[in-house]
């Protein structure tokens, strides 16, 4: 990108002392700053440059796997005493959207590995499970996370994988569906149905009852695997259990409040690389005799544009902030899913049409962004599932 | 006669006809008036008189009861132009005509209709229409009006609100509930003459828009209605009133296409001769483009309501359709108007222009004779059946 259109909202500033006073959401920590610029380093040099030929092979490089191992991308959240950087989830944030701007496969592996799998082990595991399964996911053991299935999505724990207890552990019976990064993980957190109700288990890849499917072919997000799973008489011993027995479904809402603030963060580079895409080159492309930014109907929709990224990076960011304060986020975290996902379709889509003929082509990374920002209106709760949460938090309805 | 491009080409020749009749009476009578009756809140009786003698407050009904036998896709045009100059007159007009004359048409007895549509038709007598109660709103079911069966009459007691015409009515449909325990199957239709012991109006609402129409309360106190003014069969009134506001929102929907019309008109004609930075705004495409939008959306709102007059004249039943132009034209009306607005700027927002009332007109039209949302219940439900349970 030649023209950097728009003042990058993660630039380096000076904050500037605040008497006490809480510092504008916009204004990173030192630490933060460094760790943003490197990642965004890392994305531009590594990732991006890779981005269309990992679209075309339909999958991540084990290379770069390793590349993203080597860099503590797989231990952003895991406790510095198991070997990960002890991130909170804005340090996730920050990283996911940065490295999304390069390209959003890759930060979808990196998010939910994060935000759901390695947290739901840190929080919800006993000591002896946080030392036997952290160190290994902090190090790039992959993890992957299995609620849905084909007649689960939005109803999310109309679930039929069953668990029977058994001597020992639990046996596991059903198919599980839209497992993100089901093809590279080593370590699956699948949710099923026990008699006390729905419980969380820990599946090793190497388990003999576990079958990983053929990937789905997707419009966007093509390098990341969307697999199913099939269990057949799959014994988990029951130390592998994450949290009480029948506990799960409090475990995976808890969760999926992080993990929908991670997408969010996925969105939100997305729609700041078609920004940047699409300023740039209504900055270069001349019609009429003048570049075409210099026309309203370009540059305000652009402005329009910039507004909404700075107005779902706010949501996220603040969302992101309460969550390591340890506040309640439930409605925050649906917010800023709803704002990033609705201005991610929106910008994406923008940035096609500056381009005009060529953002329609694959000359163009503005088509491969707006199919890759389009599972944002669906994965990790549709538009709809974040309205119902927004809408369940209004108090005369709540009191009832 | 206004430049080409502002009378649709698809007028037939009586829309034709009408539309330039009412275009002529408008700007003679009611234009330059308009903003003074908006400023002063005055209802304009007299404009409502000259109506009358002109007979377009009949248009829809045969000539044998004093109307004009007019089609009413004529009757749209005719709403539609004096929503051009006057939108509380153009809601004056619609809710006699569609909602009050026209349930006496389409659901009373011959008698009814010699005795009471007649006059309404000529203009002698003015109609008002009324369903809303304080407490029922989008759910008609919450009609608390008690209408209870005495010898010879009915005595009705309650209070309605929001009732256009309300003050000024000669004649008000009223519906009450006559068996409350069945909700909106127990609610009946009734003609209440003014004048009627016991019947008053209550207060008259001040509004943000349409300030020049009459929206009051009506109040009941023991009144006394022969029975012979019940209006339908009892505890149908509902049913009869949904079937009503099918050909009542056809009119909301022109009221809604002439505002915006006017505000849209208005807009281009500033942009053309406004200059800014050396140059007309009409050449800057932020300017340019929402006009363009806007253009587009009146002209979708005109062939949706088309549509409905075409289907209402073949007497077919219009529910949905009706739904589908009213929620497009209102939403249009609203867009358009704040788009005019913002291309008159500053201007815009004071009252040397009409576009400010323009735009507070258009805010009634997604509210009244059902909110957008309960159009989008009924084309949801059209598409998809009631919800279960």
């Amino acid at each position: 990108m030649s023209v950097q259109a728009f003042e990058d909202p993660v630039a380096p500033r000076t904050p500037v002392p605040r008497d006490g006073r809480p510092a504008p959401l916009s204004v990173l920590g030192a630490e933060e700053r460094l760790h943003f610029a490197a990642v965004s380093e890392f994305g531009a040099r590594e990732v991006a440059p890779r981005s269309r030929a990992m679209e075309a092979a339909g999958r991540i490089p084990d290379d770069l796997l390793g590349a993203l191992a080597e860099n503590g991308f797989f231990g952003l959240s895991a406790p510095e005493e198991h070997g990960g950087l002890g991130l909170g989830l804005f340090g996730v944030v920050l990283t996911v959207e940065a490295l999304a701007r390069a390209d959003a496969s890759v930060a979808l592996l990196v998010d939910v590995h994060n935000t759901l799998i390695t947290v739901a082990v840190d929080r919800f595991g006993a000591d002896e499970q946080r030392t036997r399964f952290l160190p290994g996911l902090a190090n790039g053991r992959i993890g992957a996370f299995s609620l849905s299935e084909a007649h689960a999505g939005s109803d999310a724990f109309a679930l039929s994988t069953a668990a029977r207890a058994v001597p020992g552990g639990f046996r596991l019976d059903g198919s599980k569906a839209w497992v993100s990064g089901g093809r590279e993980a080593g370590l699956f957190l699948v949710f099923a149905r026990a008699p006390e109700g729905i419980t969380a288990f820990l599946v090793e890849r190497e388990n003999p009852g576990l079958e990983v499917g053929p990937p789905e072919s997707k419009v966007g997000l093509k390098a990341s695997s969307t697999t199913p799973l099939f269990l057949t008489d799959c014994f988990v011993p029951a130390p592998d259990v994450l949290g009480p027995v029948g506990g799960g479904r409090r475990l995976a809402m808890a969760l999926l409040n992080e993990g929908r603030i991670g997408i969010a963060a996925q969105l939100v580079g997305i729609g700041q690389a078609a920004l940047d895409l699409a300023a740039g080159y209504a900055a270069e492309r001349r019609t009429f005799g003048r570049p075409i930014r210099t026309r309203q109907a370009v540059a305000f929709a652009l402005a329009d544009a910039a507004a909404r990224v700075e107005t779902a990076r706010l949501a996220t960011w603040n969302a992101a902030r309460l969550a390591d304060q340890g506040s309640d986020l439930r409605h925050a975290a649906a917010i800023a899913k709803l704002t990033a996902q609705r201005m991610a379709e929106r910008v994406t889509s923008l940035g096609i049409e500056i381009h005009g003929g060529t953002g329609y082509t694959t000359d163009c990374l503005a088509e491969k962004l707006w199919r890759d920002a389009k599972a944002g209106t669906i994965y990790e709760g549709t538009e709809n599932m974040q309205l119902l949460t927004i809408a369940s938090g209004f108090r005369p309805w709540r009191d009832r | 006669m206004p430049e080409n491009g502002s009378i649709p080409v698809r007028d037939t020749g009586p829309q034709s006809e009408i539309r330039r009749a009412i275009r002529e009476f408008a700007e003679a009578e009611v234009l330059p008036h308009a903003s003074r009756w908006d400023e002063e809140e005055r209802f304009p009786a007299e404009a409502v008189s000259q109506l009358g003698e002109l007979g377009f407050l009949g248009p829809i009904f045969p000539e044998r009861y004093g109307g004009a036998g007019l089609r009413y896709a004529e009757y749209a045009v005719l709403v539609e132009e004096l929503a051009r100059a006057d939108a509380s007159l153009a809601i004056t007009v619609a809710a006699h005509v569609s909602l009050a004359a026209n349930h006496i048409y389409e659901q009373g007895t011959e008698s009814q209709r010699e005795k009471f549509l007649t006059r309404l038709a000529n203009g002698s007598a003015l109609g008002a229409w009324s369903l809303t109660e304080p407490g029922a709103g989008s759910d008609a079911g919450g009609t608390r009006t008690s209408a209870v069966r005495d010898g010879d009459s009915y005595v009705l007691n309650g209070s309605k609100t929001f009732t256009t015409n309300g003050s000024v009515a000669d004649i008000a449909i009223c519906m009450a509930s006559t068996s409350p325990e069945l909700r909106t199957h127990g609610i009946s239709a009734f003609i209440v003459e003014r004048g009627t012991p016991g019947f008053r109006p209550g207060r008259k609402e001040r509004k943000l828009g349409h300030c020049a129409s009459d929206t009051s309360e009506m109040v009941f106190e023991d009144c006394r209605v022969p029975a012979q003014n019940l209006l339908g069969e009892e505890d149908s009134g509902f049913a009869a009133a949904m079937k009503i506001l099918d050909g009542g929102r056809i009119s909301i929907a022109a009221l809604s296409l002439g505002i915006a019309e006017a505000a849209f008109e208005c807009a281009v004609a500033y942009a053309r001769t406004r200059r800014q930075f050396d140059r007309p705004i009409a050449d800057f495409q932020g300017v340019r483009f929402p006009l363009a939008d806007s253009k587009m959306e009146i002209e979708a709102s005109r062939l949706l309501i088309q549509k409905a007059c075409a289907m209402k004249d073949a007497g077919l039943r219009t529910t949905t359709e009706s739904a589908l132009a009213k929620l497009h034209a209102s939403e249009t009306a609203v867009r358009v108007t704040n788009r005019a607005l913002q291309v008159l700027g500053g201007y815009g927002y004071t009252r040397s222009y009409p576009v400010e009332r323009y735009l507070r007109d258009a805010r009634l039209m997604t509210i009244g004779e059902g909110t957008s949302e309960v159009q989008r219940l009924i084309i949801a439900r059209s598409l998809l059946g009631r919800v279960s349970g």
